[in-house]
């Protein structure tokens, strides 16, 4: 027979101990207030060249050049089979209210649908373009619907937002399209 | 009025767990003795309950109720019937409401039959069993409502990430949480013997059909979720390391860890507290990894929608479960007494040796699974890949699979290795020829050398223990351990195999050409569009001879789903006895080509073909287990009645 070593009463409490040391990494973790997004490899890049038909006929289509005015506007890809798009709608009129001024690409929709969703939802947007095939939307690294970028006077693009804004976010997007003015 | 329903069913069921909670930890005082009686009928009417309000979130999303707002945010009209029914549990709030309505038939079973263990045992144990409940009640009931309505009721819904439009995937989740929360019970006894210090035999049996249960279902779910990934993804691999996986493999590692300990403990009353205390790690580790998962916490291609109130939620959980656990754990343990004694060259001294290393690779992994989170608290944004975790695991799944191998031939207490000397000569020489012919013919890394090699012997080691054995005689737990470590056997060859031997070729071929990749020469012969339900793909047509030999035709896909918009590769799969060719089409390169990805991965199939054995070596022990039980129920019965007559 062996002596196994006995186990010493301390011992008893070491994965207590370890636990302890895990809760303690995750709240670290979970509270610091850090960006997880995964920032879009476009970032500070120019917009590639694109030309959407207008998705409705009250507005008109998008194209590159519609960003080279010199001032910063919001690119918001959103589509009329979006449940967070309409959710985010109120936030774009808030923003649309303060002046910002807002483009719109539409993805894979038709032009009643995306009609019957501005009328029921309001329409914050100058220009909307049409992504049938969603091409513009990978250029520009966009993986969802919707997305919002802040596009600067240059036709750069300066922050992208993954997900609805939400109501708390109106003030993160104005402070974004402040500093895309320098 | 199905969701108000299903909701009211939830909230009655968390009453019950409250009822099943108090009324178990006041059976035990001297004046709430009568209220024990209580606590197995609220098991089971909670276990009921959490069932019919699954049952209705079923319902609703086969309806495709879109005021609801899971299902509008989930779900599509133009689903396929099988995704409507799958989309249930596709997403958090469902698979929420799936684990406790496991843990509640859970719990409902081990009060309707459990009737070995003390009752005092038995009350603390469906307390715990339903104070974890409760937190999870909560969680569903304040947090996470599946049953929410939306107003106004949208015209369509978002549709279920295409992804997961797969049916092995449809499966794979419940079959998982099976596994997750059938380790619950395992807690709960651990805490029922912990509480009234019955930590001995009757514990380890009435607890281990239920860790094989759960053992069952998570390497079935494991093997299941490995194989869709190798061919949903379409990045031709079998595993990553991602935190996904590796919280499904932790909870997997302690579970066989404990079901070895509780075998010895069964068995020969030894390694009480340490199969005490894996018996609180292993669902601990289930329920670290769905905080992992849940609480996107971790950059991972599984995370469900990130939430850090839902996060906050969920630790708070892991801290009252887990951190009681322990303390209790560390208050108990010493009182517990040691058990029978056991020479180091014995069946108990390798089941320690192997549980030690488990419980090693089970550190490592964790470790890395956490390393980015320990870093990024540092100031460093990392992950770590393979070239971490395999080396480390290796380090110590070696010297486990050689026990392995030694193991099961040892006689319990005390032996030599005299003994057994003769019977393994044969495993042994051929696993050093194995290496001799590697060695000369074929430069390969030195994980897959080993691995080939050591699979060879093992493969006829694990068979030993049948050797000189009345087939028909023999128990069904042998049986089910020969194949069990067959299977080990079997995948590790695939695994060491695949990592060793596999040809990849990436080209841009134009219709009409062929491309050579390892045996095989495969053709493009077109590209067609195609539509399914959901879906627009563009399908090519390829034509792939196996050294020579007749044309199989094969049909890889990309494919567009509209709702969600998203992009997946659907690969073509040709299996062969001795391996697969995987084939995965890609973009059109402009010039009138098409880029392609083949490979031809010799005896891959194994690695999943192993895991199906380990499994089924699973299935077999709990038949001779639940058989044997049955036997004892139905004689004790017996005796009981011949008795009664013969007081008569």
């Amino acid at each position: 027979m062996n002596d196994a070593p006995r186990i010493r009463s301390w011992m008893l409490w070491l994965p207590l101990a370890a636990f302890a040391g895990f809760v303690v990494l995750v709240m670290v973790g979970l509270l610091r207030p850090a960006d997880r997004e995964v920032a879009s490899a476009m970032i500070g890049k120019p917009l590639p060249p694109f030309d959407l038909r207008p998705a409705i006929p009250e507005r008109p289509g998008l194209s590159r050049k519609d960003f080279a005015g010199g001032k910063p506007r919001l690119l918001n890809i959103f589509a009329s089979w979006c449940i967070p798009c309409a959710v985010e709608s109120s936030q774009l009129d808030a923003l649309a209210k303060q002046g910002v001024e807002i483009d719109g690409i539409a993805i894979r929709d038709r032009r009643e649908d995306v009609a019957a969703f501005l009328a029921r939802n309001g329409n914050p947007f100058a220009r909307i373009g049409a992504d049938d095939v969603s091409a513009v939307q990978m250029a520009i690294g966009s993986s969802g619907v919707p997305e919002t970028f802040v596009i600067d006077g240059r036709g750069v693009i300066r922050y992208q937002h993954i997900g609805e804004i939400r109501a708390g976010q109106v003030p993160l997007i104005l402070r974004k399209l402040k500093e895309a003015e320098q | 009025m199905i969701a108000e329903f299903g909701l009211a069913a939830l909230w009655l069921a968390a009453a019950l767990a409250a009822l099943q909670f108090l009324a178990g930890s006041l059976g035990f005082t001297v004046r709430g003795g009568a209220l024990g009686s209580v606590v197995r009928p609220a098991a089971m009417v909670q276990g009921v309950l959490a069932l019919t309000a699954f049952a209705a979130l079923i319902v609703l999303f086969c309806r495709t109720d879109l005021s609801v707002k899971l299902v509008a945010m989930n779900s599509h009209s133009a689903k396929p019937f099988i995704y409507k029914l799958a989309g249930t549990w596709g997403n958090h709030e469902g698979s929420m409401l799936l684990w406790v309505t496991v843990m509640g038939l859970a719990g409902a079973f081990v009060a309707a039959v459990e009737r070995r263990l003390p009752e005092p045992t038995m009350l603390a144990t469906l307390a715990g069993q339903a104070f974890v409940s409760l937190g999870f009640y909560a969680f569903l009931l304040f947090s996470s409502n599946p049953f929410e309505r939306l107003d106004p009721v949208p015209a369509e819904g978002q549709g279920l990430n295409p992804l997961l439009q797969d049916i092995g995937l449809a499966f794979h989740p419940p079959t998982l949480y099976l596994g997750y929360v059938g380790l619950s019970i395992a807690f709960s006894f651990a805490i029922g013997a912990l509480i009234t210090r019955e930590v001995g035999p009757a514990f380890a049996r009435a607890m281990r059909p239920w860790v094989l249960g759960a053992w069952i279902f998570l390497t079935i779910g494991i093997t299941a979720g490995s194989y869709w990934a190798y061919y949903e993804l379409g990045w031709g691999g079998w595993w990553f390391w991602d935190p996904v996986e590796n919280a499904s493999l932790m909870p997997w590692l302690a579970a066989t860890a404990l079901l070895h300990s509780a075998s010895v403990l069964a068995a020969r009353n030894a390694l009480r507290v340490w199969t005490v205390m894996l018996g609180v790690v292993a669902f601990s580790m289930s329920m670290v990894g769905t905080f992992l998962v849940r609480s996107g916490i971790l950059t991972s291609v599984h995370a469900f929608a990130v939430d850090p109130e839902r996060g906050t939620f969920i630790l708070a959980l892991l801290a009252i479960n887990i951190g009681g656990a322990l303390t209790l754990f560390a208050l108990r343990a010493a009182s517990v007494t040691e058990g029978e004694r056991f020479a180091v060259v014995s069946r108990e001294g390798a089941l320690v040796f192997n549980n030690v290393m488990l419980s090693a690779i089970l550190g490592i992994v964790l470790f890395g699974t956490l390393y980015p989170l320990l870093a990024e608290a540092l100031g460093a944004k990392v992950s770590v890949g393979p070239p971490y975790f395999n080396p480390m695991s290796a380090l110590f799944a070696v010297p486990m699979l050689l026990v392995m191998a030694v193991g099961p031939l040892l006689r319990w207490r005390r032996d030599s290795f005299a003994r057994i000397r003769a019977s393994l000569a044969i495993p042994a020489a051929l696993t050093m020829l194995a290496a001799i012919g590697l060695a000369i013919r074929v430069q390969i890394g030195v994980l897959p050398f080993l691995g080939l090699a050591l699979a060879i012997g093992l493969a006829v080691a694990s068979l030993l223990p049948l050797k000189g054995c009345d087939f028909r005689r023999t128990p069904l737990p042998v049986w089910g351990m020969v194949i069990a470590h067959l299977g080990i056997a079997v995948a590790l060859f695939g695994m060491a195999s695949e990592s060793a031997f596999t040809v990849e070729k990436l080209v841009a071929a134009r219709v009409g050409e062929t491309t050579p990749v390892g045996p095989w020469n495969v053709k493009l012969v077109g590209i067609e569009p195609v539509a399914g339900p959901n879906w627009t793909a563009l399908e090519g047509e390829m034509h792939a001879s196996y050294r020579g030999g007749a044309p199989a035709t094969i049909h890889p896909q990309a494919r567009f789903f509209w709702a969600p918009p998203q992009q997946t590769s659907e690969s073509a799969l040709l299996t062969r006895w001795n391996g697969q060719l995987y084939v995965v089409l890609g973009e059109e390169t402009g010039d009138g080509r098409w880029q392609l990805r083949l490979w031809w991965k010799p005896f891959a199939p194994l690695i999943w073909l192993g895991g199906l054995l380990i499994g089924l070596g699973g299935v077999l022990a709990l038949l001779g287990r639940v058989a044997s039980d049955l036997r004892r129920i139905v004689a004790r019965g017996k005796i009981a009645y011949r008795r009664q007559r013969q007081g008569r």
